[in-house]
């Protein structure tokens, strides 16, 4: 009888410790990746450069001439028509991400990586580019070019 | 788990699984009183475990340079999620290392564990030590703060004293004749590259003699066990060692864990080079009882520089330390005694002057 008894035990006993054990080297083992994982995720970088920057001084561009500055963390392309009208457009083709250029021998923006094209407007004409460049709203507020992302509504 | 027996089945039929892990299953630790001793040199090698892994943590944000380092540390343990945590436990953890490290040499010292045949693990250890050593030294500066700038400065300027080569060797240290970013960029380069490529090589080196000659038996027990052999055991190194084992590094890392939380490590100021050395510059805990010597000893003994005399008496210790498998003269009763003496005095001394180093003001 008792030795009937002593085998129902041993099991749960024998389970209740491999639990405790099992569990605790489990918590451990969580306790130490989850703070790892949580390490490797990079900070987010503060974009300073909110949605607006001084990107130039009237005078800076001549007629056919651009310039790339920087708005916030990425590039733009700021730039001024053969017929004196600036505009502001993403630098960053929207193909693989290089860094896009105003060609003044073609009057369009041109990415030399893959021979992407957009025209002024940053509409992709030809070459990879799936989208248009964004285009940003340009202001010219006394001496100073003003760029700023273009409000929604 | 029938998986898990496939893999096994598929690399014994290419690799012979079996034969590579039939030693293990045969090696064997001898049991007696004193095996928890054993347990300080594995501790070691976890601590450094923890140290490759921190540290390759702490290298993606770290960034050297004299205009960028405090504030790439101070980044990590303030914006980086649990990035005070990471760098916390690399501090504590290399502390802790050095002080088992120092453990387990002297439990070889005096259970004469390096008794022939095994001069040559004591040889690759204390190789191991001084290598640990520079990595305490190198690591500290990292951070560049006022104190590891100052600490940094008097270490190198120490090595410059030695007669000879010292001011080579100091110039070769600092980069230059002043610690300036120059250092910081070689310490970075001796501390992730250099020191830990020697410390790999050996530690295979220490773990292969020690595979080799097997635990050394304290003389004590091996009389014993000479007298009655019936009484000599010996334990399995698997599992029974190695699980016993795994409960100290499982410890040791629970010690870790609560200091890195409970404690953690500071940062300091950043270090500026034109500013004045506050008071307090004192080196890691490891290197103090050599600094309170330095302190303390008189400017001029005789005709020579006391700095000087104190530098080569250190080196010379060092050199009859890292020797002394030699010096120990196996059966004979006086030099036994004398030497075991020289010891317990090195032990007495170091324990001594540290912490004489780090009361004092």
């Amino acid at each position: 009888m008792e030795s009937k008894e002593a085998a129902m035990i041993q099991p749960t006993r024998r389970r209740l410790v491999q639990m405790v054990l099992g569990g605790g080297l489990f918590t451990s083992i969580i306790s130490a990746i989850y703070p790892v994982l949580r390490y490797l995720i990079p900070p987010p970088v503060a974009d300073l450069g909110g949605d607006e920057i001084v990107a130039a001084k009237v005078g800076d561009l001549k007629p056919n001439g651009s310039k790339i500055v920087r708005f916030g963390t990425r590039p733009a392309l700021l730039l001024m028509t053969g017929e004196g009208e600036y505009r502001a457009l993403s630098a960053v083709c929207t193909h693989l991400s290089c860094t896009v250029q105003y060609r003044n021998d073609l009057h369009q923006v041109w990415c030399a990586c893959h021979n992407g094209m957009y025209d002024l407007n940053g509409r992709n004409i030809s070459g990879p580019p799936p989208r248009p460049l964004e285009a940003y709203q340009v202001h010219v507020r006394s001496d100073e070019i003003v760029i700023s992302r273009k409000r929604e509504g | 788990m029938r998986l898990l027996t496939r893999v096994r089945d598929w690399l014994d039929e290419r690799i012979h699984w079996a034969d590579l892990i039939a030693p293990l299953k045969k090696k064997t630790v001898p049991a007696h009183g004193l095996s928890y001793w054993y347990f300080l040199g594995g501790i070691t090698l976890f601590l450094f475990g923890i140290q490759v892994c921190t540290g390759i943590l702490l290298l993606l944000y770290y960034r050297p340079g004299a205009n960028e380092a405090f504030e790439s540390v101070q980044y990590v343990m303030t914006r980086v999620q649990f990035g005070w945590l990471v760098r916390s436990i690399h501090s504590w953890a290399a502390n802790l290392m050095i002080l088992t490290a120092f453990a387990h040499m002297f439990s070889v010292i005096f259970f004469r564990a390096y008794r022939k045949p095994r001069e040559l693990t004591w040889l690759s250890g204390m190789v191991l030590l001084f290598l640990a050593l520079g990595f305490g030294f190198s690591g500290y500066l990292l951070p560049w703060n006022t104190l590891a700038f100052f600490a940094t400065k008097v270490g190198t300027e120490i090595t410059g004293q030695v007669p000879g080569i010292g001011h080579h060797l100091m110039v070769f240290l600092r980069g230059g004749e002043e610690v300036t970013g120059a250092t910081l960029t070689r310490f970075f380069g001796f501390h992730v590259a250099v020191l830990p490529g020697l410390t790999t090589l050996f530690i295979l080196i220490h773990l292969a003699l020690v595979q080799y000659f097997g635990m050394s038996v304290p003389p004590g027990v091996e009389e014993h066990w000479k007298a009655s052999p019936g009484e000599a055991r010996q334990m399995k190194f698997f599992p029974n060692f190695f699980l016993r084992e795994l409960m100290a590094w499982y410890i040791a890392l629970g010690v870790l864990g609560a200091l890195a939380a409970i404690l953690p490590w500071e940062l300091g100021t950043k270090a500026d080079p034109f500013a004045p050395a506050p008071a307090g510059i004192r080196p890691e805990w490891y290197f103090m009882f050599m600094f309170q010597t330095l302190k303390k000893t008189p400017a001029k003994i005789a005709f020579l520089d006391g700095e000087v005399v104190g530098i080569l008496l250190f080196g010379v210790a060092g050199l009859v330390w890292t020797l002394l498998p030699f010096f120990d003269q196996a059966g004979k009763g006086r030099g036994r005694k004398l030497f075991m003496g020289a010891a317990i005095f090195a032990l007495v001394y170091i324990v001594a002057m540290t912490v004489y180093g780090c009361m004092a003001k």
